[in-house]
Protein backbone atom coordinates (compact mmCIF):
# COMPACT_ATOMS: atom_id res chain seq x y z
CA UNK A 1 0.00 0.00 0.00
CA UNK A 2 1.48 3.59 -1.02
CA UNK A 3 1.67 6.12 1.65
CA UNK A 4 0.04 9.42 1.73
CA UNK A 5 1.37 11.33 -1.15
CA UNK A 6 0.63 15.63 -1.67
CA UNK A 7 1.85 18.59 -2.22
CA UNK A 8 3.96 21.50 0.01
CA UNK A 9 3.96 24.69 -1.95
CA UNK A 10 5.82 27.09 -0.46
CA UNK A 11 4.46 30.56 -1.75
CA UNK A 12 7.62 32.78 -0.70
CA UNK A 13 9.66 30.91 -3.30
CA UNK A 14 6.97 30.79 -6.74
CA UNK A 15 7.85 33.20 -8.85
CA UNK A 16 4.78 33.59 -10.83
CA UNK A 17 5.43 31.43 -14.31
CA UNK A 18 2.40 29.92 -14.39
CA UNK A 19 4.67 26.60 -15.90
CA UNK A 20 2.58 24.53 -13.53
CA UNK A 21 -0.49 25.41 -15.02
CA UNK A 22 0.82 25.29 -18.19
CA UNK A 23 1.87 21.88 -17.56
CA UNK A 24 -1.28 21.05 -15.82
CA UNK A 25 -2.65 21.86 -19.28
CA UNK A 26 -0.55 20.35 -21.44
CA UNK A 27 -0.61 16.85 -19.81
CA UNK A 28 -4.77 16.52 -19.04
CA UNK A 29 -5.27 17.93 -22.39
CA UNK A 30 -7.69 20.28 -20.81
CA UNK A 31 -9.36 23.13 -23.05
CA UNK A 32 -8.78 27.15 -23.63
CA UNK A 33 -10.97 29.20 -22.63
CA UNK A 34 -13.01 31.02 -24.92
CA UNK A 35 -11.23 29.42 -27.92
CA UNK A 36 -8.07 30.40 -27.01
CA UNK A 37 -8.67 34.16 -27.20
CA UNK A 38 -6.80 35.71 -24.17
CA UNK A 39 -8.96 37.49 -21.60
CA UNK A 40 -7.33 40.40 -19.48
CA UNK A 41 -8.94 40.30 -16.01
CA UNK A 42 -8.17 44.53 -16.40
CA UNK A 43 -7.46 44.85 -12.93
CA UNK A 44 -4.80 42.39 -11.96
CA UNK A 45 -1.76 40.74 -13.43
CA UNK A 46 -3.67 37.77 -13.11
CA UNK A 47 -5.49 36.87 -15.96
CA UNK A 48 -6.44 33.12 -15.01
CA UNK A 49 -8.47 34.23 -11.87
CA UNK A 50 -9.77 31.31 -10.16
CA UNK A 51 -9.79 27.15 -10.71
CA UNK A 52 -12.64 25.62 -12.46
CA UNK A 53 -13.22 22.51 -14.74
CA UNK A 54 -10.33 23.65 -17.39
CA UNK A 55 -8.09 25.54 -14.88
CA UNK A 56 -6.86 22.35 -12.59
CA UNK A 57 -3.87 25.13 -11.53
CA UNK A 58 -4.01 28.93 -10.91
CA UNK A 59 -0.86 30.99 -9.96
CA UNK A 60 -2.80 33.52 -7.83
CA UNK A 61 -1.14 36.73 -7.72
CA UNK A 62 -2.07 38.70 -4.94
CA UNK A 63 -0.88 42.57 -5.50
CA UNK A 64 -0.39 44.48 -2.09
CA UNK A 65 0.46 48.09 -3.43
CA UNK A 66 -0.41 51.19 -1.69
CA UNK A 67 1.37 53.44 -4.14
CA UNK A 68 3.92 52.39 -7.15
CA UNK A 69 6.78 51.73 -5.22
CA UNK A 70 5.71 51.01 -1.75
CA UNK A 71 3.97 47.08 -1.57
CA UNK A 72 4.66 43.59 -2.67
CA UNK A 73 3.59 40.89 -4.48
CA UNK A 74 2.54 37.71 -3.26
CA UNK A 75 2.19 34.15 -5.37
CA UNK A 76 0.65 31.25 -4.73
CA UNK A 77 -0.25 28.38 -7.16
CA UNK A 78 -3.30 27.16 -5.92
CA UNK A 79 -5.09 23.35 -6.81
CA UNK A 80 -7.49 21.11 -5.29
CA UNK A 81 -6.27 20.00 -1.77
CA UNK A 82 -6.53 16.78 -1.43
CA UNK A 83 -8.54 16.87 1.63
CA UNK A 84 -8.39 14.23 4.19
CA UNK A 85 -11.62 14.67 5.20
CA UNK A 86 -13.33 15.94 1.61
CA UNK A 87 -16.78 17.31 1.73
CA UNK A 88 -16.91 16.88 -2.31
CA UNK A 89 -16.37 13.08 -1.53
CA UNK A 90 -18.79 13.47 1.45
CA UNK A 91 -21.54 14.78 -1.07
CA UNK A 92 -21.36 12.98 -4.00
CA UNK A 93 -24.39 10.92 -4.78
CA UNK A 94 -23.22 9.10 -7.76
CA UNK A 95 -19.87 7.69 -6.19
CA UNK A 96 -17.95 9.12 -8.91
CA UNK A 97 -15.72 11.00 -6.09
CA UNK A 98 -13.00 8.48 -4.65
CA UNK A 99 -10.06 8.55 -2.46
CA UNK A 100 -6.96 6.65 -4.06
CA UNK A 101 -4.29 4.33 -2.75
CA UNK A 102 -2.13 7.36 -2.88
CA UNK A 103 -5.05 9.37 -0.19
CA UNK A 104 -5.25 11.61 -2.84
CA UNK A 105 -9.13 12.74 -4.14
CA UNK A 106 -10.27 11.73 -7.97
CA UNK A 107 -13.66 12.25 -9.95
CA UNK A 108 -14.07 9.52 -12.10
CA UNK A 109 -15.55 11.66 -15.27
CA UNK A 110 -17.05 8.14 -16.55
CA UNK A 111 -19.35 7.98 -13.85
CA UNK A 112 -19.99 11.88 -13.06
CA UNK A 113 -23.34 13.13 -13.73
CA UNK A 114 -22.87 16.38 -13.47
CA UNK A 115 -25.34 17.29 -10.54
CA UNK A 116 -22.56 20.00 -9.10
CA UNK A 117 -23.12 18.96 -5.86
CA UNK A 118 -19.47 18.64 -4.94
CA UNK A 119 -18.86 22.29 -6.36
CA UNK A 120 -21.07 23.89 -3.79
CA UNK A 121 -19.60 21.71 -1.17
CA UNK A 122 -16.28 22.10 -1.91
CA UNK A 123 -14.96 24.87 1.13
CA UNK A 124 -11.94 26.33 -1.19
CA UNK A 125 -13.96 26.72 -4.41
CA UNK A 126 -11.89 24.35 -6.53
CA UNK A 127 -13.83 22.41 -8.85
CA UNK A 128 -16.63 23.80 -11.83
CA UNK A 129 -17.82 21.45 -14.75
CA UNK A 130 -15.43 21.11 -17.72
CA UNK A 131 -18.09 22.22 -20.43
CA UNK A 132 -16.41 20.03 -22.75
CA UNK A 133 -16.94 16.98 -20.96
CA UNK A 134 -20.57 18.26 -18.76
CA UNK A 135 -19.26 16.66 -15.66
CA UNK A 136 -17.06 17.96 -12.56
CA UNK A 137 -13.81 18.10 -12.45
CA UNK A 138 -10.11 18.97 -10.90
CA UNK A 139 -6.85 18.06 -10.21
CA UNK A 140 -6.56 14.35 -9.86
CA UNK A 141 -3.19 14.83 -8.59
CA UNK A 142 -1.91 13.18 -11.85
CA UNK A 143 -3.19 9.64 -10.47
CA UNK A 144 -2.51 8.40 -13.94
CA UNK A 145 1.28 9.51 -13.30
CA UNK A 146 1.63 8.48 -9.89
CA UNK A 147 0.77 4.99 -10.88
CA UNK A 148 3.39 4.52 -13.42
CA UNK A 149 5.90 6.23 -10.58
CA UNK A 150 6.04 9.31 -12.15
CA UNK A 151 5.88 12.47 -10.41
CA UNK A 152 2.70 14.98 -10.95
CA UNK A 153 3.29 17.25 -13.95
CA UNK A 154 3.09 20.30 -12.00
CA UNK A 155 5.91 20.22 -9.58
CA UNK A 156 7.84 18.36 -12.39
CA UNK A 157 7.81 21.70 -14.20
CA UNK A 158 8.23 24.00 -11.35
CA UNK A 159 11.12 25.63 -11.62
CA UNK A 160 11.90 26.82 -8.17
CA UNK A 161 10.63 23.80 -6.42
CA UNK A 162 7.78 26.37 -4.81
CA UNK A 163 5.71 23.03 -5.47
CA UNK A 164 7.06 20.02 -3.74
CA UNK A 165 5.60 16.55 -4.32
CA UNK A 166 6.00 13.55 -2.26
CA UNK A 167 4.86 11.19 0.92
CA UNK A 168 3.23 13.58 3.54
CA UNK A 169 5.45 12.90 6.12
CA UNK A 170 8.00 13.76 4.64
CA UNK A 171 7.02 16.79 3.07
CA UNK A 172 5.68 18.24 6.89
CA UNK A 173 9.22 17.52 8.32
CA UNK A 174 10.41 19.89 5.13
CA UNK A 175 7.63 22.59 5.88
CA UNK A 176 8.40 22.59 9.04
CA UNK A 177 12.11 23.21 9.21
CA UNK A 178 11.52 25.96 6.06
CA UNK A 179 9.24 28.09 8.39
CA UNK A 180 11.93 27.54 11.01
CA UNK A 181 14.17 29.33 8.75
CA UNK A 182 11.67 32.26 7.69
CA UNK A 183 11.25 32.87 11.36
CA UNK A 184 14.82 32.85 11.74
CA UNK A 185 15.23 35.28 9.00
CA UNK A 186 12.27 38.11 10.79
CA UNK A 187 9.78 36.30 8.16
CA UNK A 188 6.03 35.85 9.49
CA UNK A 189 5.09 32.41 8.11
CA UNK A 190 2.75 29.93 8.69
CA UNK A 191 1.74 26.38 7.57
CA UNK A 192 -1.99 26.05 6.25
CA UNK A 193 -2.91 22.89 6.15
CA UNK A 194 -0.24 21.14 7.52
CA UNK A 195 -1.78 20.09 10.38
CA UNK A 196 -3.50 16.44 10.51
CA UNK A 197 -5.71 17.24 13.79
CA UNK A 198 -6.50 20.51 12.18
CA UNK A 199 -9.23 21.52 9.53
CA UNK A 200 -10.88 19.12 7.74
CA UNK A 201 -8.35 15.98 8.79
CA UNK A 202 -5.18 18.08 7.75
CA UNK A 203 -4.99 19.20 3.74
CA UNK A 204 -2.62 17.10 1.60
CA UNK A 205 -1.69 19.77 -0.48
CA UNK A 206 -0.90 22.39 2.00
CA UNK A 207 0.61 25.76 1.75
CA UNK A 208 3.41 28.10 3.73
CA UNK A 209 1.84 31.55 3.72
CA UNK A 210 3.26 34.60 4.51
CA UNK A 211 -0.07 36.38 5.50
CA UNK A 212 -3.74 35.60 6.26
CA UNK A 213 -5.44 32.91 4.62
CA UNK A 214 -7.93 35.00 3.45
CA UNK A 215 -5.36 36.78 1.53
CA UNK A 216 -4.50 33.78 -0.31
CA UNK A 217 -8.39 33.56 -0.35
CA UNK A 218 -8.62 30.59 1.45
CA UNK A 219 -11.03 30.03 4.51
CA UNK A 220 -9.69 30.33 8.05
CA UNK A 221 -11.23 27.18 9.34
CA UNK A 222 -12.80 24.88 6.19
CA UNK A 223 -15.50 23.00 7.25
CA UNK A 224 -17.31 19.49 6.32
CA UNK A 225 -20.92 20.38 4.72
CA UNK A 226 -22.26 17.74 6.70
CA UNK A 227 -21.98 19.85 10.22
CA UNK A 228 -25.25 21.40 9.42
CA UNK A 229 -27.03 18.04 8.27
CA UNK A 230 -28.47 16.86 12.07
CA UNK A 231 -29.49 20.56 13.08
CA UNK A 232 -31.02 21.50 9.36
CA UNK A 233 -32.87 17.78 9.77
CA UNK A 234 -33.99 18.17 13.18
CA UNK A 235 -35.78 22.22 12.78
CA UNK A 236 -36.71 20.20 9.35
CA UNK A 237 -38.60 17.68 11.66
CA UNK A 238 -39.93 20.17 14.24
CA UNK A 239 -41.61 22.27 11.31
CA UNK A 240 -43.31 19.05 9.67
CA UNK A 241 -44.52 18.14 13.53
CA UNK A 242 -46.35 21.87 13.83
CA UNK A 243 -47.47 21.70 10.35
CA UNK A 244 -49.26 18.27 10.94
CA UNK A 245 -50.40 19.12 14.15
CA UNK A 246 -52.01 21.84 12.35
CA UNK A 247 -53.84 20.32 9.82
CA UNK A 248 -55.02 17.65 12.51
CA UNK A 249 -56.16 20.72 15.02
CA UNK A 250 -58.22 22.30 11.82
CA UNK A 251 -59.69 18.75 10.67
CA UNK A 252 -60.75 18.26 14.79
CA UNK A 253 -61.69 21.95 14.97
CA UNK A 254 -64.21 21.75 11.87
CA UNK A 255 -66.05 18.12 13.32
CA UNK A 256 -66.53 19.88 17.13
CA UNK A 257 -67.49 23.31 15.68
CA UNK A 258 -69.94 21.71 13.33
CA UNK A 259 -68.79 24.91 11.18
CA UNK A 260 -70.66 26.84 8.12
CA UNK A 261 -69.39 28.16 5.33
CA UNK A 262 -65.88 29.96 4.58
CA UNK A 263 -65.45 33.60 6.31
CA UNK A 264 -67.30 31.74 9.46
CA UNK A 265 -64.54 32.58 11.25
CA UNK A 266 -63.12 28.35 11.76
CA UNK A 267 -61.59 26.25 9.40
CA UNK A 268 -65.09 24.67 8.10
CA UNK B 1 -16.05 37.38 6.52
CA UNK B 2 -17.97 33.95 6.54
CA UNK B 3 -15.78 31.06 5.44
CA UNK B 4 -18.31 29.99 3.07
CA UNK B 5 -17.80 33.34 0.89
CA UNK B 6 -14.49 31.07 -0.77
CA UNK B 7 -16.47 28.50 -1.95
CA UNK B 8 -17.63 28.38 -5.94
CA UNK B 9 -21.31 28.56 -6.95
CA UNK B 10 -22.57 25.26 -8.19
CA UNK B 11 -24.99 27.33 -11.14
CA UNK B 12 -28.07 25.69 -9.53
CA UNK B 13 -30.52 28.04 -11.28
CA UNK B 14 -33.12 27.60 -13.93
CA UNK B 15 -34.20 24.47 -13.68
CA UNK B 16 -33.56 23.91 -9.89
CA UNK B 17 -35.48 27.00 -9.07
CA UNK B 18 -38.50 25.20 -10.49
CA UNK B 19 -38.27 22.12 -8.77
CA UNK B 20 -37.36 23.12 -5.32
CA UNK B 21 -40.86 24.93 -6.46
CA UNK B 22 -42.65 22.60 -7.78
CA UNK B 23 -41.48 19.85 -5.32
CA UNK B 24 -42.50 21.58 -2.69
CA UNK B 25 -45.91 22.56 -3.38
CA UNK B 26 -46.72 18.35 -4.81
CA UNK B 27 -45.29 17.19 -1.41
CA UNK B 28 -47.43 19.53 0.16
CA UNK B 29 -50.53 18.70 -1.55
CA UNK B 30 -49.67 15.40 -0.79
CA UNK B 31 -49.44 15.67 2.55
CA UNK B 32 -52.95 17.92 3.20
CA UNK B 33 -54.89 15.08 0.53
CA UNK B 34 -53.08 12.34 2.80
CA UNK B 35 -54.63 14.44 5.88
CA UNK B 36 -58.12 14.50 4.70
CA UNK B 37 -57.68 10.49 2.89
CA UNK B 38 -57.22 10.04 6.62
CA UNK B 39 -58.98 11.44 8.79
CA UNK B 40 -61.61 13.68 6.68
CA UNK B 41 -65.04 13.02 4.99
CA UNK B 42 -66.25 11.87 2.13
CA UNK B 43 -67.12 15.37 0.75
CA UNK B 44 -63.38 15.91 1.53
CA UNK B 45 -63.02 13.22 -2.07
CA UNK B 46 -62.82 16.42 -4.47
CA UNK B 47 -59.75 17.92 -2.51
CA UNK B 48 -58.15 14.56 -1.80
CA UNK B 49 -58.10 13.64 -5.79
CA UNK B 50 -56.80 16.85 -6.31
CA UNK B 51 -54.07 16.59 -4.63
CA UNK B 52 -53.27 13.10 -5.49
CA UNK B 53 -53.10 14.22 -9.09
CA UNK B 54 -51.23 17.42 -8.58
CA UNK B 55 -48.45 15.72 -6.31
CA UNK B 56 -48.18 12.69 -9.51
CA UNK B 57 -47.91 15.32 -11.72
CA UNK B 58 -45.36 17.57 -9.67
CA UNK B 59 -43.16 14.81 -8.88
CA UNK B 60 -42.73 13.49 -12.76
CA UNK B 61 -41.91 17.17 -13.64
CA UNK B 62 -39.50 17.09 -10.33
CA UNK B 63 -37.55 14.54 -11.84
CA UNK B 64 -38.03 15.68 -15.52
CA UNK B 65 -36.42 18.66 -14.40
CA UNK B 66 -33.49 17.31 -12.29
CA UNK B 67 -32.57 14.98 -15.18
CA UNK B 68 -32.14 18.03 -17.37
CA UNK B 69 -30.36 19.91 -15.13
CA UNK B 70 -27.28 17.07 -14.66
CA UNK B 71 -24.36 18.20 -17.04
CA UNK B 72 -24.74 14.58 -18.60
CA UNK B 73 -28.73 13.90 -18.62
CA UNK B 74 -28.36 10.35 -19.43
CA UNK B 75 -26.59 9.58 -16.31
CA UNK B 76 -29.04 10.19 -13.96
CA UNK B 77 -29.62 6.87 -12.74
CA UNK B 78 -26.18 7.14 -11.57
CA UNK B 79 -27.62 8.60 -8.60
CA UNK B 80 -29.63 5.41 -7.55
CA UNK B 81 -27.17 2.83 -9.01
CA UNK B 82 -23.50 2.18 -8.66
CA UNK B 83 -22.80 2.67 -12.68
CA UNK B 84 -19.80 0.31 -12.27
CA UNK B 85 -21.49 -1.99 -10.28
CA UNK B 86 -24.99 -2.17 -11.55
CA UNK B 87 -27.24 -3.28 -10.05
CA UNK B 88 -25.95 -2.48 -6.53
CA UNK B 89 -27.87 0.86 -5.36
CA UNK B 90 -26.06 3.56 -4.65
CA UNK B 91 -27.20 5.20 -1.52
CA UNK B 92 -25.90 7.76 1.24
CA UNK B 93 -27.93 8.51 3.91
CA UNK B 94 -25.73 11.03 4.89
CA UNK B 95 -26.11 13.02 1.46
CA UNK B 96 -29.12 14.82 0.94
CA UNK B 97 -28.95 14.77 -2.65
CA UNK B 98 -28.52 10.96 -2.58
CA UNK B 99 -31.12 10.03 -0.42
CA UNK B 100 -33.74 12.97 -2.43
CA UNK B 101 -33.00 11.17 -5.25
CA UNK B 102 -34.54 8.22 -3.75
CA UNK B 103 -36.95 10.03 -2.35
CA UNK B 104 -38.09 11.70 -5.65
CA UNK B 105 -38.56 8.44 -6.95
CA UNK B 106 -40.32 7.35 -4.26
CA UNK B 107 -42.62 10.10 -3.78
CA UNK B 108 -43.32 9.76 -7.71
CA UNK B 109 -44.14 6.00 -7.21
CA UNK B 110 -46.70 6.78 -4.53
CA UNK B 111 -48.63 9.68 -5.92
CA UNK B 112 -49.08 8.15 -9.18
CA UNK B 113 -50.49 5.09 -7.37
CA UNK B 114 -52.54 7.16 -5.25
CA UNK B 115 -53.57 9.25 -8.10
CA UNK B 116 -54.22 6.14 -10.06
CA UNK B 117 -56.35 4.91 -7.18
CA UNK B 118 -58.39 8.07 -7.02
CA UNK B 119 -59.44 8.20 -11.09
CA UNK B 120 -60.10 4.39 -10.62
CA UNK B 121 -62.92 5.55 -7.41
CA UNK B 122 -64.00 8.18 -10.00
CA UNK B 123 -64.12 5.80 -13.28
CA UNK B 124 -62.02 7.58 -14.61
CA UNK B 125 -59.17 4.99 -16.45
CA UNK B 126 -59.85 4.22 -19.88
CA UNK B 127 -56.43 1.68 -20.36
CA UNK B 128 -56.91 -1.65 -18.21
CA UNK B 129 -53.64 -1.70 -17.10
CA UNK B 130 -53.58 1.51 -15.41
CA UNK B 131 -57.42 0.41 -14.01
CA UNK B 132 -56.19 -2.60 -12.62
CA UNK B 133 -53.44 -1.23 -10.70
CA UNK B 134 -55.82 1.39 -9.75
CA UNK B 135 -58.10 -0.61 -8.95
CA UNK B 136 -56.07 -2.37 -5.86
CA UNK B 137 -55.15 0.80 -4.44
CA UNK B 138 -58.55 1.52 -2.56
CA UNK B 139 -59.54 0.88 1.31
CA UNK B 140 -56.94 -0.03 3.52
CA UNK B 141 -53.82 0.31 0.50
CA UNK B 142 -54.66 3.23 -0.58
CA UNK B 143 -55.03 4.35 3.29
CA UNK B 144 -51.27 2.67 3.94
CA UNK B 145 -49.62 4.45 0.33
CA UNK B 146 -51.56 7.78 1.17
CA UNK B 147 -49.64 7.34 4.84
CA UNK B 148 -46.22 6.39 3.57
CA UNK B 149 -46.80 9.30 0.93
CA UNK B 150 -47.70 11.98 2.86
CA UNK B 151 -44.53 11.47 5.07
CA UNK B 152 -42.59 11.20 1.49
CA UNK B 153 -44.41 14.51 0.26
CA UNK B 154 -42.99 16.39 3.86
CA UNK B 155 -39.79 14.54 3.26
CA UNK B 156 -39.96 16.23 -0.35
CA UNK B 157 -41.26 19.72 0.77
CA UNK B 158 -38.16 20.08 3.28
CA UNK B 159 -35.21 18.34 1.72
CA UNK B 160 -34.56 20.69 -0.63
CA UNK B 161 -33.61 22.97 1.87
CA UNK B 162 -31.77 20.44 3.54
CA UNK B 163 -29.61 20.24 0.32
CA UNK B 164 -28.84 23.44 0.11
CA UNK B 165 -27.71 23.62 3.98
CA UNK B 166 -25.05 20.28 3.58
CA UNK B 167 -22.97 22.62 1.45
CA UNK B 168 -20.23 24.65 2.23
CA UNK B 169 -22.15 28.18 0.16
CA UNK B 170 -22.84 32.13 1.89
CA UNK B 171 -26.32 32.27 3.10
CA UNK B 172 -27.42 28.10 2.08
CA UNK B 173 -24.34 26.98 4.46
CA UNK B 174 -24.83 29.85 7.10
CA UNK B 175 -28.27 29.01 8.63
CA UNK B 176 -29.83 25.35 9.61
CA UNK B 177 -32.99 26.81 9.18
CA UNK B 178 -33.85 26.70 5.27
CA UNK B 179 -35.12 22.92 5.35
CA UNK B 180 -37.97 24.31 7.79
CA UNK B 181 -38.32 27.35 5.77
CA UNK B 182 -38.85 25.11 2.28
CA UNK B 183 -40.99 22.28 4.13
CA UNK B 184 -43.46 25.39 5.52
CA UNK B 185 -43.51 27.29 2.04
CA UNK B 186 -44.11 23.81 0.79
CA UNK B 187 -47.66 23.34 2.79
CA UNK B 188 -48.55 26.42 2.21
CA UNK B 189 -48.14 26.54 -1.31
CA UNK B 190 -49.34 22.71 -2.04
CA UNK B 191 -52.67 24.07 0.47
CA UNK B 192 -52.57 27.09 -2.29
CA UNK B 193 -52.94 24.89 -5.52
CA UNK B 194 -55.36 22.76 -3.92
CA UNK B 195 -57.95 25.81 -3.13
CA UNK B 196 -57.75 26.64 -6.76
CA UNK B 197 -57.60 23.52 -8.41
CA UNK B 198 -59.97 21.62 -6.50
CA UNK B 199 -63.08 23.67 -6.94
CA UNK B 200 -62.92 22.49 -10.43
CA UNK B 201 -63.09 18.58 -8.99
CA UNK B 202 -66.22 19.85 -6.76
CA UNK B 203 -65.00 20.48 -3.80
CA UNK B 204 -67.23 21.53 -0.85
CA UNK B 205 -67.10 25.35 0.40
CA UNK B 206 -66.21 23.27 3.83
CA UNK B 207 -63.05 21.13 2.86
CA UNK B 208 -62.26 24.90 1.01
CA UNK B 209 -62.64 26.74 4.44
CA UNK B 210 -60.22 24.10 5.66
CA UNK B 211 -57.65 24.65 3.37
CA UNK B 212 -57.71 28.46 4.02
CA UNK B 213 -57.57 27.73 7.27
CA UNK B 214 -54.37 25.86 7.19
CA UNK B 215 -53.01 27.88 4.69
CA UNK B 216 -53.20 30.99 6.95
CA UNK B 217 -51.11 29.33 9.82
CA UNK B 218 -48.55 27.54 7.58
CA UNK B 219 -48.13 30.91 6.26
CA UNK B 220 -47.57 31.98 9.96
CA UNK B 221 -45.09 29.04 10.46
CA UNK B 222 -43.64 29.89 7.79
CA UNK B 223 -43.13 33.94 8.65
CA UNK B 224 -41.91 32.32 11.88
CA UNK B 225 -39.13 30.14 10.30
CA UNK B 226 -37.96 33.23 8.03
CA UNK B 227 -37.36 35.19 11.05
CA UNK B 228 -35.38 32.42 12.64
CA UNK B 229 -33.38 31.61 9.66
CA UNK B 230 -32.44 35.73 8.87
CA UNK B 231 -31.35 35.66 12.53
CA UNK B 232 -28.97 33.21 12.09
CA UNK B 233 -27.35 34.53 9.41
CA UNK B 234 -26.10 37.26 11.58
CA UNK B 235 -23.49 39.30 9.83
CA UNK B 236 -24.23 37.61 6.21
CA UNK B 237 -27.22 39.22 5.91
CA UNK B 238 -25.54 41.97 4.23
CA UNK B 239 -25.54 39.78 1.18
CA UNK B 240 -29.69 41.01 1.23
CA UNK B 241 -28.74 44.46 0.57
CA UNK B 242 -29.22 43.62 -3.28
CA UNK B 243 -32.13 43.30 -5.46
CA UNK B 244 -32.28 39.92 -4.02
CA UNK B 245 -33.25 41.65 -0.19
CA UNK B 246 -35.68 43.68 -1.81
CA UNK B 247 -37.69 40.21 -3.83
CA UNK B 248 -37.31 38.53 -0.35
CA UNK B 249 -38.83 41.39 1.81
CA UNK B 250 -41.33 43.17 -0.58
CA UNK B 251 -42.27 39.78 -2.97
CA UNK B 252 -41.82 36.85 -0.38
CA UNK B 253 -42.96 38.58 3.16
CA UNK B 254 -45.19 41.61 1.24
CA UNK B 255 -47.30 39.99 -0.95
CA UNK B 256 -46.53 36.24 -0.17
CA UNK B 257 -47.02 36.60 3.26
CA UNK B 258 -48.69 39.48 4.92
CA UNK B 259 -50.83 40.23 2.02
CA UNK B 260 -52.32 36.88 2.35
CA UNK B 261 -52.83 36.89 5.60
CA UNK B 262 -55.12 39.67 5.23
CA UNK B 263 -57.16 38.60 2.26
CA UNK B 264 -59.40 36.02 3.79
CA UNK B 265 -62.66 36.68 2.14
CA UNK B 266 -60.54 36.52 -1.13
CA UNK B 267 -58.95 32.84 -1.12
CA UNK B 268 -58.23 32.32 -4.57
CA UNK B 269 -56.57 35.51 -4.88
CA UNK B 270 -54.85 34.99 -1.64
CA UNK B 271 -53.61 31.70 -3.02
CA UNK B 272 -52.03 33.02 -5.77
CA UNK B 273 -49.85 35.86 -3.74
CA UNK B 274 -48.86 32.44 -1.95
CA UNK B 275 -47.76 30.97 -4.91
CA UNK B 276 -46.10 34.05 -5.92
CA UNK B 277 -44.26 33.84 -2.73
CA UNK B 278 -43.12 30.79 -2.71
CA UNK B 279 -41.93 30.60 -5.87
CA UNK B 280 -39.90 34.33 -5.55
CA UNK B 281 -38.74 32.12 -2.34
CA UNK B 282 -37.04 29.98 -4.05
CA UNK B 283 -35.80 32.57 -6.44
CA UNK B 284 -34.17 34.46 -3.94
CA UNK B 285 -32.60 31.95 -1.61
CA UNK B 286 -30.93 30.05 -4.20
CA UNK B 287 -29.51 33.53 -6.82
CA UNK B 288 -28.71 35.57 -3.67
CA UNK B 289 -26.13 32.93 -3.18
CA UNK B 290 -25.71 31.95 -6.55
CA UNK B 291 -24.58 35.46 -7.28
CA UNK B 292 -22.00 35.94 -4.89
CA UNK B 293 -18.87 34.16 -6.84
CA UNK B 294 -15.68 33.30 -4.94
CA UNK B 295 -14.22 35.46 -3.24
CA UNK B 296 -11.70 37.28 -5.23
CA UNK B 297 -7.60 38.81 -4.54
CA UNK B 298 -8.27 42.16 -4.78
CA UNK B 299 -5.08 44.19 -5.56
CA UNK B 300 -4.12 45.53 -2.53
CA UNK B 301 -6.41 44.11 0.03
Amino acid sequence: MPEPMGFFTDTTVCIGCKACEVACKEWNQLPAENGGIGELSGDSYDNTRKLDGIHWRHVRFIEQFKGPYDGRWLMMSDVCKHCVQAGCLEVCPTGAIIRTEFDTVVIQSDVCNGCRACIAACPFGVIDVNPVSGTAQKCTLCYDRLKVGLEPACSKACPTDSIQFGSIVELRTRAHKRVDQLKAQGVKAELYGADPDGALGGLNSFYLLVDEPEVYGLPRKPTLPSRNLTKSASFSFASAAVLGVLALVGLRKRRMDGMGGPGGGGPN
Amino acid sequence: MSDTFFSGAPHWTWFIIPYFFVGGLAGGAYFLAAALDWFGRPEDRPVVRTGYDVAAVGAILSGLLLTIDLGRPLRFWHMLFQSENFPALMFKGWSPISFGAWAILLFGLFSVLSALGARAEEGRLQLPALRAIGGVVKGGVAKLVAGVGGLLGLFIAGYTGILLSVTNRPIWADSPWLGALFLASGASTGAATLILLSPGRGATERSLGWLSWFDARALVVELLVLILFLASLGPVNRVWVSFWGLVLLVGVIGFGILAPLRMHAKPAQAARLVLLGGFLLRIATLLASEGIDRYRVVAGS
